[in-house]
Parts: C-alpha cells; sequence; structure tokens
C-alpha cells in the first residue's frame, strides 16, 4: 500500500514529459491516417483545375490553377458519350433519381414489413421473416447475371423501374427496423390498444415519429448505397440519357483506355469530383445520425 | 417473444406483400435460376440447352485460369481485410485517445466512406498512370519501371491500395463506438492494475473490442469479395487480359462478355455457398457474443 502511495509523488516529473512525447507521437498518427485519406482527393482537386495537355506533359498538379470552371463547366454542361446526349447535369439528376427513390422505397416496403413482423400475430410470421432474411445472404453482385435475365425478360432495361426496384430486393431495410421496433416499449401498443387506437393510427401517430432518427440514419446509409450503385446500372442502362454520375465514369474510363486522343484527367476529376459531393456532403452533415445508424446494425 | 400484439388477419398480410413479391421477383426467382442452368449447357446462340449434370461445375476444377483467380481472390482478400482492419484498429484507438482535435479528425477519417468504389477506381487510374501519375512518379524515382494494366503484380499492387484506402473509414467508425462503448471504469482499473499502455491494450482493451472485430472481418471479406467491382473494372479499364481479377469479376466477364451461361451460373453457385458459409460462421459468432453480454 504504501509503495503504491509514493510512486506518483516520484514519477511525476517524467511521467508528465513522457505523456506529451506520447501525444505528440498520436497526433501524427492520426495527421498521416488523415493524409492518407486526403491527398488522392487533394490531388483530383488541382488535377481539375488545369488543362488537359499541360496534365499530359508536367503529370498530375499538386497546385491550383486556373482552368476550374473550365473543367466543371465542361463536366457538367458539355455534352459527352457516344450518342452526345448526355451531360452531367443529366447524370446527375438521374443519380438523385436513384439514390432517393432507392432510399425512399426501401425504408416504405421495410417499415412496412418489419411493422407487420413485430406487432402482428401472424400465422406464417416465422417463414415470412425467414424468407426475407434470407436475402441478406446473397448480394446482388454473386446473382448478377440471371438477375439481368429476369428484367431483361420483363423488358425493364433502360427504365427506373428495372433500374431502382431490382435493388430494393433485400432485407437490410427490414432487419434495421426490425431490430428497433423491438427495443420499443411494450407498454406503448397496449396503451394504444386500451385507450382505442387501431393498428393504423398507432403506426401513424407513434411509431413513425418514435423512428424518426432511425428513418433518417437509415435515408442516409441507403441514399449513399443508391447512388455509388455500379455494376447494376452499368448492365441495366445502356442508354446513355439514363446513365448515372458513377455509370458515366466507366465511360470515362474506357475512353481513356481508347487512347485515341489527349485523355482529358481535367475533366474527368471535375467529374469525380462532382459524383462524390452529394454523399459525402451528406454523410458529413449528418455524421452523428450516421454513425448512430451504421453501429446499430451491429446487433 | 410475448409481445402485444394487433389481431388483425389481412392488414399484416397486405403489409408484407409489396416486400414479398419484390424478393421473390427481383431474388428468388433469378436465384432459382442460377442454381438451374449451372446443370444445363447453353447454345450460345439462344437455340435450347442440354441437361448437362456436374459438367460446368468441373470445368471450374479443372481449369487452371479459374483456379489463378481463385489464388488471386484470396490473397487480394486477405491483403485488403487485413491491411484496412489493421490501419483502421490503429487510427480507432490514437482518435479515441487524443483529446484535442477528436471531432477533426473523426471527420477527416471517416468522410471517404460516401466516395463510390468506381469514382476512387477512376483516381487510382489517374494516381497510377504511366504518363502522368504521381504513384507512379514516386517509383520511376525509384528506380522502378511502374506499369498499370500491364504488370500482373503493379495492377494487383493498385487494386490493393485503392480497396483499402475506401474500405478503412467504415472500420474506423465502427471500431472507434467500439472503443467509446467500452465503460469507463473498466479502463481506470485496467490502468490501476498495468501501467504499461501496449499490454493494457491487447490483456483488456482488445479483447472487449474482439466482437467488433469479429463482426467487421465478415464485413470485409465480404466487402473485398463483391463490393471491389467497380474498382476492379476502372482499373483494367475493362481490358482484362492478363489483369488480375476476382471471382465475382469473372462471372461477370463469362456471363456477358463469353456468354458462357452455364459456367458464369456455376460459379454463382459457388460464390453462394462461399457466403452462406461466411453468414453461418457469423451468426454463430453473433449467438456467442449474445451469450457474453
Amino acid at each position: 500500500m504504501t509503495a503504491t502511495d509514493t510512486a506518483p509523488v516520484s514519477a511525476v516529473t517524467p511521467r508528465r514529459r513522457r505523456l506529451k512525447l506520447e501525444t505528440v507521437l498520436d497526433h501524427a498518427v492520426l495527421i498521416c491516417g488523415a493524409l492518407f485519406m486526403l491527398t488522392p482527393i487533394f490531388l483530383a482537386l488541382t488535377t481539375a483545375s488545369h488543362d488537359k495537355v499541360l496534365i499530359q506533359r508536367e503529370g498530375l498538379q499538386w497546385a491550383f490553377g486556373s482552368e476550374t470552371l473550365t473543367n466543371f463547366n465542361a463536366a457538367m454542361f458539355e455534352p459527352g458519350g457516344f450518342t452526345g446526349d448526355i451531360t452531367g447535369a443529366t447524370m446527375l439528376m438521374n443519380s438523385f433519381i436513384l439514390g432517393v427513390g432507392f432510399a425512399v422505397g426501401k425504408i416504405i416496403l421495410s417499415m412496412m414489413a418489419a411493422y407487420a413482423i413485430v406487432y402482428f400475430r401472424l400465422r406464417f410470421a416465422t417463414l415470412a421473416f425467414w424468407v426475407i432474411f434470407t436475402t441478406l445472404l446473397l448480394p446482388l453482385e454473386v446473382r448478377i447475371v440471371p438477375s439481368y435475365e429476369v428484367i431483361q425478360g420483363m423488358g425493364l432495361t433502360n427504365s427506373y423501374t428495372g433500374l431502382i426496384v431490382p435493388l430494393l430486393a433485400s432485407a437490410t431495410g427490414t432487419f434495421f427496423f426490425r431490430q428497433f421496433f423491438m427495443s420499443v416499449p411494450e407498454e406503448l401498443v397496449e396503451a394504444a390498444r386500451i385507450d382505442g387506437a387501431g393498428p393504423f393510427k398507432f403506426f401513424v401517430d407513434i411509431l413513425v415519429p418514435l423512428s424518426r432518427t432511425m428513418i433518417a440514419a437509415i435515408f442516409i446509409i441507403m441514399f449513399v448505397y443508391g447512388w455509388n450503385q455500379y455494376l447494376w446500372p452499368t448492365l441495366i442502362t445502356t442508354e446513355e440519357s439514363l446513365f448515372t454520375l458513377v455509370r458515366g465514369i466507366r465511360q470515362i474510363v474506357q475512353a481513356i483506355a481508347e487512347g485515341s486522343e489527349i485523355p482529358d484527367y481535367g475533366r474527368a476529376m471535375a467529374l469525380a469530383l462532382i459524383a462524390m459531393i452529394p454523399p459525402v456532403a451528406i454523410v458529413v452533415t449528418f455524421q452523428s445520425w450516421f454513425v448512430k445508424g451504421l453501429t446499430e446494425t451491429d446487433k | 417473444m410475448k409481445r402485444a400484439r394487433f389481431d388483425h388477419r389481412l392488414l399484416p398480410v397486405m403489409l408484407l406483400v409489396p416486400q414479398l413479391t419484390i424478393i421473390a421477383i427481383f431474388f428468388y426467382w433469378p436465384a432459382w435460376n442460377a442454381v438451374h442452368s449451372s446443370f444445363y449447357l447453353q447454345d450460345p446462340f439462344g437455340f435450347g440447352s442440354q441437361f448437362v449434370g456436374m459438367d460446368n461445375y468441373t470445368r471450374l476444377w479443372t481449369s487452371s485460369e479459374y483456379m489463378r483467380v481463385a489464388r488471386f481472390t484470396l490473397v487480394f482478400t486477405l491483403l485488403v481485410t487485413g491491411l484496412s482492419l489493421g490501419l483502421a484498429l490503429l487510427l480507432a484507438v490514437k482518435a479515441d485517445k487524443v483529446i484535442r482535435g477528436a471531432r477533426t479528425y473523426r471527420t477527416l477519417l471517416m468522410w471517404v466512406y460516401a466516395v463510390a468504389p468506381p469514382v476512387a477506381g477512376l483516381i487510382g487510374v489517374a494516381l497510377f498512370d504511366q504518363n502522368i501519375g504521381a504513384i507512379t512518379d514516386l517509383f520511376a524515382a525509384l528506380g522502378y519501371d511502374y506499369r498499370l494494366g500491364v504488370s500482373y503484380s503493379d495492377t494487383a499492387l493498385a487494386m490493393v491500395v485503392v480497396s483499402v484506402w475506401i474500405q478503412t473509414p467504415v472500420n474506423f467508425i465502427f471500431f472507434l463506438s467500439g472503443l467509446q462503448s467500452i465503460p469507463k471504469p473498466v479502463l481506470e482499473a485496467a490502468r490501476i492494475d498495468n501501467p504499461s499502455g501496449f499490454r493494457r491494450f491487447w490483456e483488456v482493451t482488445f479483447p472487449l473490442l474482439a466482437p467488433t472485430a469479429f463482426f467487421l472481418l465478415i464485413i470485409n471479406i465480404t466487402y473485398s469479395l463483391f463490393d471491389t467491382f467497380g474498382i476492379i473494372d476502372t482499373l483494367v479499364k475493362n481490358n482484362p487480359a492478363s489483369n488480375p481479377m476476382t471471382l465475382v469479376y469473372k462471372v461477370f466477364i463469362d456471363g456477358f462478355r463469353g456468354n458462357d451461361i452455364g459456367g458464369s451460373a456455376a460459379q454463382s453457385v459457388v460464390l453462394m455457398v462461399l457466403v452462406l458459409i461466411l453468414t453461418v460462421f457469423q451468426f454463430r459468432l453473433l449467438e456467442r457474443r449474445i451469450h457474453y453480454t
């Protein structure tokens, strides 16, 4: 006992100095990590401010140039692609349609299903549960070829329906909402029933307001997920007027690979930045909701 | 589950119908088709198909190219999972420890989560480009002639670096929230017992983080197998040739380019089995975890 009492007194000065060095090291590690994360984006940003000839001659640029507006303007409004009827603005709109459509569809479908599973006495509840949750097992990428054939057979290629609806065939949202509904106190249902509220009134007046944060968090996660889809849009949309920004990236890479003319890396980086700004802005702005929504799944 | 519930018969069914319909059409039907056509040999011109039993599968096991892709996928998955988990854990531990700027670090380290894989791939194409790439210049300065899309190992390196870059943030978010949920008294008690920060981490903090780490392990394996598609497709610039590729990319190439529907379906089924094994593994871990907490 006496040893532990005296030890801190004698250790005060050296420990404080060591602590300081440790703190410096901690910050150094974090700054290196942040640089690893940021440098590629910074280079994309600086390169997007230069002319393609200069980039081709001197490589990626570390300093800002004067062509920022020209490149972003070209990426946004100048027609590109083979048919020449697609601009960055059109792709931006398509990306929003896919992101919002997917997120909203997912929330509506999964809230309904989770409500039915958690709050009703249902004969085939266990079966329905397993039928829905098996979809968690197999990502779309695994069954991509037959999925494409099904959509093609239905004549849904090159349509927003074919783009969005098949992506909804997974249970992630239902799973989140089920977990959340299970954590809602049971007394609320009993109280609602005593007050004579039916299932519809209970859902609209009690459950939806209670789930607000959860809905927001899932919206953010699903919006980013929908916005960033690549493989499915690549297969389903061959008409350029339906391209999303992320889908458009593939076209740019192909143009670079063909190498018939000087690859316009300035414009390509501008388009890459336009494609990442909306999801990044949403994630950064609603950080705490997003982190909560994401880590809640870890249950 | 003994919850208070509503007694309706039709309403819950109507609530479930939309989700079940979509799942039936866009999940079970294609999944069944994959299993079905993996036992058939399709005529490339669409004139019928012939039952061939396990032929499509034996073709896979005996194909040296498929085995090469499988080996690459294994190495790629191990590297991406290991590196991004390790890096994320290191950064999360530090971000949890510092007092100044903790929020700024958190934002800076997590936001890349929202960057789409092919967008990251395009930036990778620029960074590793033969003429203009900054990383290519760095290699040149070290006396190495780096060639993306030409040298197998050089392309593989770019794939791993870009995948780790984009996967680290999500691991960081989970590790940080895991660290922050460890009760402070536990850590204070550990501090009294054991003054060495390094040992304290491995003996106290890490075991408490283990559930998160296991969960992330599965997530990362799934990510390396499937979600890296966009990165690989952009980095090989739609020209696989002799470039490295993953199993999922091969399903895509064989199914859409090679028109080998049966072979591609057999590959899909192999991947399905792989994911099933991973999921069973994950459920067992989750069960054990509920037991602990």
